[in-house]
């Protein structure tokens, strides 16, 4: 995970109205509801989130962790108690990824979705001469990777669409700005604003 | 050869205290203690403003002396010394820490050895059932008798942390942080069984005597020593004891089996060298008490079993932690306790640590699990 602000916090706060209750899953070190909790005023939020050293870290940083492994579902949480559910930078690592999605939309009213966006032109490139690819957003070699349901932003829409998942806003980002043009060729980050299309 | 004591970062030479009590107590069975006294260990410094003071709620065989040494023995060292002391996750110079022996226990607090005022004899078979609720109101008392309003902390294992969570419940404005380890909000069926066993071990001792043993100069040793080997059972896990003994056999075994009843496991050896020491230093009218009061603790009595509700008066800040290998108090069990302050939005973590040593694993020095322990003692203001 890259050290400092990562350029997704900045776009999901904005989505996140300051009395919002925010449940952050595979929360890391708690550096996202850090930043929510003092640049948004986010007073009741929760992080999720399996690693030891990383619940450590989040008691360290004053954060409220709840250590539990995402592939076992959220049944500590009621349905639709949360203002706001994120996934950043998860969804591309966990197992089960449809049953988060929709336990994600059971929880929150709201569901954000960040990744790495496989269709980065770089990756193609890659892929194109015969490698996997390797990048600043996805350091990792083939057979050490965590990440094992890697996306572009064209399948996630897909994937959404599919399950009657509404996109309520979407910010397809690269190296931090926003991209418009051709965002599944251009953009490294895609950052999605989610609910139940029923609701 | 003359054993050397390692006492780094220990409180110290400590010396027990007690409190004497002379207003009666009313009990939630419905009777009363006359008049008690408490037997408590202090550590550390209570400071001006009185909020920097920790409660040690003891667990099944605890008792006030958590931490330190005494001056006469300095091998006998407090049962919770790895968490308490200067420099150690319960930070003594940070924190005033208060640990106790509760009612009806067999350490000098007023328990069923102790002589009964009114009638000048042991209390005996007389000695009322205690719950934790009375261990927080005479907790409260003892809490207040040392000038302490509220706890920054209170703190425990097992039954010491049932003792905790009820102080959110009852005192809800006198306690600031709440720390349970390896702990559940209520026994299963199973918890009560394993206890009913062991209780039956004690009644049926033809030592027993309806209780009365001290009487006869006798002590119903049979029956203790069988709760607490079945006990000891229950507060390993399978795979620490497979690693530690397996199938091994004691020395003078090795050579066959004997094909008799005679110890010849090294399980068997252990597990009768534990209950034999435990025999020697606890009253089996205590345990009978003790195993009791964990049958009764259910915070969501009164509420038609929601825990929810139950939990809905509690404003402390709550921190659980589990063990991977407890299946006395599993994790599972924890999460029952972290699951309604979920639901009341309350500030609580929890943590599950990975560890083979079963239940008995909120004891022991595990790197990972004191980190969590001081990274957030560290957190609490004073």
């Amino acid at each position: 995970m890259a050290v400092g602000l990562r350029h997704d916090f900045e776009r999901m706060a904005q989505w996140i109205p300051a009395a919002s209750q925010v449940l952050d899953l595979g929360c890391g070190d708690g550096e996202l509801l850090r930043f929510l909790r003092e640049w948004r005023g986010i007073k009741i939020s929760y992080g999720v989130e399996i690693d030891e050293r990383n619940v450590l870290r989040c008691l360290q940083n004053g954060i409220n962790v709840i250590q539990s492994d995402l592939d076992a579902g959220l049944s500590m949480f009621e349905d639709q108690s949360f203002d706001v559910v994120i996934l950043s930078q998860t969804i591309q690592a966990v197992r089960h990824t449809e049953s988060i999605v929709s336990e994600m939309l059971r929880v929150g009213r709201e569901v954000i979705v960040s990744f790495p966006n496989f269709g980065h032109w770089s990756h193609r490139l890659q892929i194109a001469l015969g490698r996997m690819p390797v990048s600043d957003r996805l350091p990792y070699d083939w057979h050490n990777t965590p990440n094992i349901h890697l996306c572009t932003m064209v399948d996630f829409e897909q994937f959404c669409a599919d399950r009657q998942i509404k996109i309520l806003d979407c910010c397809a980002l690269n190296q931090g700005k926003p991209q418009k043009f051709l965002p599944n060729m251009f953009a490294t980050l895609a950052v999605y604003r989610l609910c139940k299309a029923s609701g | 050869m003359a054993k050397v004591f390692d006492h780094g970062n220990s409180v110290g030479v400590v010396t027990p205290m007690s409190a004497q009590f002379d207003a009666p107590l009313k009990l939630q069975s419905g009777g009363e203690l006359s008049g008690y006294t408490l037997m408590y260990e202090t550590y550390g410094e209570l400071n001006s403003t009185a909020t920097n003071a920790v409660l040690i709620c003891p667990a099944l065989s605890g008792h006030h002396h958590a931490a330190g040494y005494y001056a006469a023995t300095p091998d006998y060292i407090g049962w919770w010394d790895n968490m308490i002391g200067p420099g150690k996750p319960i930070d003594t110079r940070k924190f005033f820490v208060v640990a106790l022996n509760n009612l009806g226990g067999c350490n000098g607090s007023t328990g069923p050895s102790s002589i009964n005022p009114v009638t000048r004899e042991r209390y005996a078979a007389s000695f009322p059932v205690i719950t934790v609720e009375d261990w927080v109101e005479s907790q409260a008392l003892l809490a207040s008798r040392l000038g302490i309003h509220q706890f920054a902390a209170v703190v425990g294992g097992s039954l010491g942390g049932m003792q905790a969570l009820q102080w959110s419940l009852t005192y809800p404005e006198r306690v600031r942080y709440v720390v349970t380890v390896a702990c559940a909000p209520r026994l299963t069926a199973q918890n009560i069984a394993f206890n009913e066993v062991a209780r039956q071990a004690i009644l049926t001792d033809p030592e027993y005597h309806q209780g009365d043993y001290y009487r006869y100069d006798v002590v119903p040793w049979r029956g203790l020593r069988l709760a607490r080997m079945l006990g000891h059972i229950t507060y390993l896990s399978d795979d620490l004891m497979g690693s530690r003994f397996g199938r091994d056999r004691r020395e003078g075994s090795e050579a066959g089996y004997q094909y008799g009843f005679n110890i010849e496991f090294e399980v068997e050896s252990y597990l009768h060298h534990q209950a034999d020491k435990f025999t020697k230093m606890f009253d089996a009218n205590t345990y009978l008490l003790m195993t009791k009061a964990l049958d009764y603790f259910d915070p969501a009595r009164s509420v038609q079993g929601d825990l929810r509700a139950a939990f809905a008066k509690a404003t402390a800040e709550f921190f659980v932690l589990a063990f991977t290998s407890d299946w006395r108090f599993s994790p599972e069990r924890s999460m029952e306790i972290v699951k309604p302050l979920l639901d009341h939005r309350r500030t609580v973590s929890y943590s599950v640590i990975e560890s083979p040593h079963g239940h008995d694993s909120f004891l022991m020095s595990i790197p990972h699990y004191h980190a969590l322990m001081a990274a957030y003692f560290d957190r609490i203001e004073v």
